[in-house]
């Protein structure tokens, strides 16, 4: 078991009508932070919806191989995917202002995961979702967990997501963008958490971002997604050193505390790149 | 933001309760809606104590009294059998309502049952119930009603079910509307991502979402159930003699009118203002439970 890794994906493609929008997507991910990194509309929380296969009914999914822990996630229907989701793959998504039922308290909505993970009493349960809550650094879990999503927060609804994802300890997970709604304080500890995740719990993170600086110091490896193509991959450190044109000129496109620059580049698109 | 300022709802019910609260004080703030609300009372209040609010008995006959215009002792008149029209109109309350929740309690789940499981599956599921529903909406629906009677037999069961067959389609659609627009929300797949089932999130996340919209709908609806109601009893399907439903006593004092105007007028302003009542309270509701409008 240890021995393959835990997610294969290879040639990955989706496709709503005739034109495929994720071309070819290969990776491998074992017990590790992958990032998987690109511009807006490159792909990146499409790969991530179709592993869990949440896709909008009109998308079509392909693959040459689609495995989740031995199991084929091709083949697999809508209630071998149901009884996947939340128990061993998880995602925290986008954006907590649509991804919390508006009409539900955010107690409850845990509770939901909380109750799929084991069978417990009203009060038992209560009280995990309240340290669930505490421990995604919510002061105050009681009064919380009785307000409406509306009534808390971006920063806030992010974190609840997550902790509805902790409820269930899921050995996969997918994080679009977990800490772009958060501040920088926040976010340290967001990512402290699912980096005591990784490291406790051999939790594959699947980290989706576009905060380049970021993922070169909290990921192991790092996927770079141009138009629907992963144009290449790297280990994190190696970043600064990537050869593939586009790679190298989002990097050139970083500001820099260090050095003064007048203008910033401004990245230069090849047709050949979303050919290849 | 502070702290402070937001009252901390202990439970889920005092929530409820502080929700339902605001609910109830923005609907009597329109003059209208208090008054669509204060005649339904009065409807549910007459139909509680009929017996002790009626001055005689609605079905014994007095055929030398009959057809005397209203009086100290008649109230409303009497009608051709010598029957005191106020205290039929009372009993006839009772009939009112029961037609009304039962064909609402049928409706209300039915409709919303079909409209959630059509619009959140949608395609052959969504084509098959949807069609169905076009069939019972392209007639009529009194003619749709009377042909359901002529073929189970006249009777306040029956017209019931007639009706309540007639009036699923409308609600149908409105929670179908509801669910397709909701049903690639973000949060219904936050929801499927933590494992919930089908059911699941039929029941916890769609239906609550629809039943605002489904409500106001009913509330409408059960003006046109009243109106129903006693066209099927003027056509002498509904309830049957000698019960004091409304429609049918139109009916009987209609050979009268001319001479002796309150066998037809009492009942008919009674259906008036009970119709009247629940599209009051119907608009009131909707304008009470739509966030939208809400300041």
């Amino acid at each position: 078991m240890t021995a393959s890794p835990l997610l294969q994906v290879q040639g990955l493609q989706v496709a709503y009508g005739p034109t495929p929008i994720v071309h070819g997507v290969s990776f491998t991910l074992g017990r590790e932070k992958l990032a998987v990194v690109g511009e807006s509309g490159s792909g990146k929380t499409t790969v991530g919806r179709a592993l869990l296969k949440l896709l909008p009914r009109q998308a079509r999914i392909g693959a040459e191989r689609l495995q989740f822990d031995g199991m084929d996630l091709l083949q697999a229907g809508e209630r071998d995917m149901a009884a996947l989701r939340g128990r061993r793959l998880s995602m925290i998504m986008q954006d907590p202002k649509y991804s919390l039922n508006p009409v539900m308290s955010i107690g409850r909505q845990i509770a939901e995961a909380v109750q799929r993970a084991a069978k417990l009493s009203h009060a038992e349960c209560n009280e995990r979702v309240e340290t669930l809550l505490a421990r995604v650094h919510i002061r105050d879990p009681k009064r919380v967990a009785a307000q409406y999503p509306h009534e808390v927060s971006g920063g806030m609804g992010q974190r609840v997501m997550i902790a509805m994802m902790l409820a269930q300890r899921p050995q996969l997970l997918i994080a679009d963008e977990p800490t772009s709604a958060l501040d920088v304080s926040v976010r340290q500890e967001v990512l402290h958490l699912l980096d005591e995740l990784v490291a406790e719990q051999g939790l594959a993170l699947l980290f989706i971002s576009h905060d380049l600086n970021l993922v070169r110091h909290f990921c192991d490896r790092v996927l770079v997604m141009y138009a629907g193509r992963v144009v290449e991959t790297l280990a994190a450190a190696d970043l600064p050193r990537a050869e593939h044109p586009y790679t190298r000129g989002l990097m050139a496109a970083l500001p820099s505390l260090r050095q003064r620059r007048a203008v910033l580049p401004v990245l230069q698109r090849d047709a050949a790149w979303s050919a290849a | 933001m502070t702290t402070s300022a937001l009252p901390a709802p202990v439970g889920v019910f005092q929530a409820w309760r502080a929700d339902a609260a605001a609910t109830a004080r923005k609907l009597l703030a329109n003059p209208l809606t208090a008054v669509g609300v204060a005649v339904i009372a009065l409807l549910v209040g007459v139909a509680l104590f009929a017996p002790w609010i009626a001055t005689h008995d609605p079905l014994r006959q007095q055929l030398d009294a009959a057809l005397q215009p209203p009086s100290g002792a008649h109230w409303f008149g009497t009608d051709e059998f010598g029957r005191d029209v106020f205290s039929r109109l009372v009993h006839g309350t009772r009939i009112t309502l029961f037609i009304v929740t039962l064909v609402t309690v049928v409706v209300g789940p039915l409709g919303m049952g079909i409209g959630v499981v059509s619009g959140y599956f949608g395609g052959r599921v969504d084509v098959l119930c949807m069609r169905v529903a076009d069939v019972f909406l392209s007639f009529p629906s009194l003619v749709l009603a009377l042909a359901f009677v002529a073929a189970l037999g006249p009777g306040l069961d029956h017209a019931v079910l007639a009706i309540a067959l007639t009036a699923w389609p409308p609600i149908a659609r409105l929670a179908r509307a509801e669910a397709m627009t909701l049903r690639n929300a973000d949060f219904i797949v936050a929801a499927q991502l933590q494992g919930a089932s089908h059911l699941r999130v039929l029941w916890r996340h769609l239906a609550p979402l629809c039943l605002p919209s489904v409500l106001v709908r009913l509330t409408m609806n059960m003006a046109s159930v009243v109106l129903t109601a006693a066209g099927l009893g003027f056509l002498g399907l509904g309830a049957q003699p000698p019960l004091p439903e409304w429609g049918s006593m139109i009916s009987e004092g209609r050979r009268y009118m001319l001479d002796s105007w309150w066998t037809v007028a009492a009942p008919g302003a009674a259906i008036l203002a009970v119709s009247m009542a629940f599209n009051l309270l119907g608009d009131g509701l909707n304008d009470a439970l739509d966030p939208r409008q809400s300041s």
